[in-house]
């Protein structure tokens, strides 16, 4: 009868236990010009987790979440996306790019095609949909993202927040299995990084695994599940937001969070 | 007399015009096909290709179309014994000078376009043919039409050198005509107009395009 138990019990954890998504180890990274930008980095981030990563301007983090997706290579280490290795110069990296969706600082909007093209290239180009079902769920996504009503006009038309709203829309077309956010709000006038911030958390609780770099402390506080603290291309803090901004160890975290709190 | 002298020399003129804009077609489509292999070659990340262009782009860039005329004319003759025609000739060093200058307008248009676009790209998962095809080039082509135009243009006048290899196109039979009638300012004010006329709605056909495909 105990030992039942404990089998029943073994299982059930074992199907509740959120798989892991993102599985980094070891990451090491050394520019062209011999900067030593990542020294060895591990991060495992399970699905439905919202990871946000902070770090002083230069500390690499854009650098590590852009080795996720290919976008940076690496020399050591290894990466792993669902299961999928990712690794330097390998055929089939666009596959998983399509599982991985990134937003970056810039936009980086489709300037030639309307919003809703914009959003609907990928899933006719790499996804095989057709024209009309892939409008619908652009329709629905922008619909979500508070902007349906912008969908024919050309992203240069658009103000900063609603253009990054689109862009959010724009990699949640392609259904991906995670988010990469690449501080989301940083060039956006201070009125509009909240209508982003709202969007992010409303995907946050959707679901949606999720890797964010930001400084946006409230957000921090209130939607991550942990926060890591990237220095000098190391990882010197994994914990929760509590433990991050009330109770931090490491010299150099308290630095940091003396600057960004005022 | 005079009158009879005058449409000759119009006739004989307008000719000649049809191997101008003959031999100007011939660069414009050889020039460009092979302009857009070298500009593809210029950016690749593949450094050989790379370097080939760039020598073939400085080459023909760096040297005068004369010589290159020269080159293609008598140069060619004597490395193969082939004599070849004035008109293939400069078909064939038009062609090489237009995709050199071409090559590297595209090579620049499509360098102008912000990294982030590439990597956005990238990023939903579009291998680097669809990236170029879906995404750069039909922002680059906003940024090259004026100077391919612009160099169009001078294509165009250009042609006027394959007289000296003896290829019988408006300025060589403007030439000729005026040795026999000695009417300088006539003959040579009408090939002006005519290269103005073939020139002029180039410029202004660029301008419109270039409206028409802005953004928004
Ligand atoms: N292409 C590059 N070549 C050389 N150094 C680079 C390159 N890109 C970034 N760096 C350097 O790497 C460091 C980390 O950059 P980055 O990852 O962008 O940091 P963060 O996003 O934390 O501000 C910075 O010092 C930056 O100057
Ligand atoms: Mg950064």
């Amino acid at each position: 009868m105990t030992s039942l138990q404990t089998e029943l019990n073994g299982k059930s954890t074992a199907t509740l236990e959120k798989p892991p998504i993102i599985v980094a180890k070891n990451v090491e990274k050394t520019y062209g010009n011999g900067f030593h930008v990542l020294k060895g980095v591990s991060l495992t981030v399970n699905k439905g987790e919202v990871v946000v990563l902070m770090g002083p301007s230069g500390s690499g983090k854009s650098t590590f979440i852009r080795t996720f997706n290919g976008l940076e290579p690496y020399q050591k280490g290894s990466i792993e996306i669902d299961g999928t290795p990712i690794s330097n110069g390998k055929k089939g990296i666009e596959l998983v790019r399509r599982e991985v969706g990134m937003v970056f600082q810039q936009f980086n909007l489709f300037p030639h095609l309307t919003v809703l093209k914009n959003i609907t290239i990928g899933p006719i180009k790499l996804r095989g949909l057709s024209k009309a079902d892939a409008e619908q769920a652009a329709m629905e996504l922008l619909e979500k993202v508070g902007i349906a009503h912008q969908a024919k006009k050309y992203p240069g038309q658009l103000s900063g927040g609603q253009q990054q709203r689109v862009a959010i829309a724009r990699a949640l077309a392609m259904k991906p299995k995670v988010m990469l956010f690449d501080e989301p709000t940083s060039a956006l006038d201070p009125e509009m990084v909240r209508e982003v911030l709202d969007v992010m958390r409303s995907l946050a609780e959707s679901g949606m695994t999720m890797v964010c770099v930001t400084h946006e402390v409230g957000f921090a506080r209130e939607v991550a599940d942990r926060i890591i603290f990237l220095t000098e291309g190391n990882l010197i803090a994994d914990t929760t937001p509590d433990q991050f901004f009330n109770n931090p160890k490491e010299e150099r975290l308290k630095t940091f969070l003396s600057q960004i709190l005022h | 007399m005079d009158e009879f002298t005058l449409s000759r020399t119009f006739i004989n003129l307008i000719i000649a015009t049809k191997w101008t804009i003959i031999l100007s077609l011939i660069a414009f489509v050889g020039g460009g096909l092979v302009g857009a292999l070298i500009a593809l070659m210029r950016i690749s990340s593949n450094k050989l290709l790379s370097r080939i262009s760039w020598l073939y782009i400085e080459f023909f860039q760096g040297t005068p179309l004369l010589l290159q005329l020269f080159l293609a004319f008598f140069g060619f003759s004597v490395v193969t014994g082939i004599n070849l025609s004035p008109l293939v000739a400069a078909a064939i060093a038009l062609t090489a000078y237009t995709s050199a200058f071409l090559g590297d307008i595209w090579r620049g248009s499509i360098q102008a376009v912000p990294r982030g676009q590439w990597q956005a790209a990238s990023a939903i998962g579009f291998g680097y043919f669809d990236q170029l095809r879906l995404i750069i080039l039909p922002q680059a082509v906003r940024l090259a039409i004026a100077p391919t135009v612009g160099f169009l243009v001078q294509v165009i006048k250009g042609t006027s050198l394959a007289s000296i290899i003896g290829f019988t196109e408006l300025s060589r039979a403007a030439s000729l005509i005026n040795n026999v009638t000695l009417q300088s300012l006539l003959i040579f004010g009408l090939a002006g107009l005519i290269y103005f006329a073939l020139c002029y709605p180039l410029s202004t056909w660029s301008q419109q395009l270039e409206k028409k495909l802005a953004y928004k």
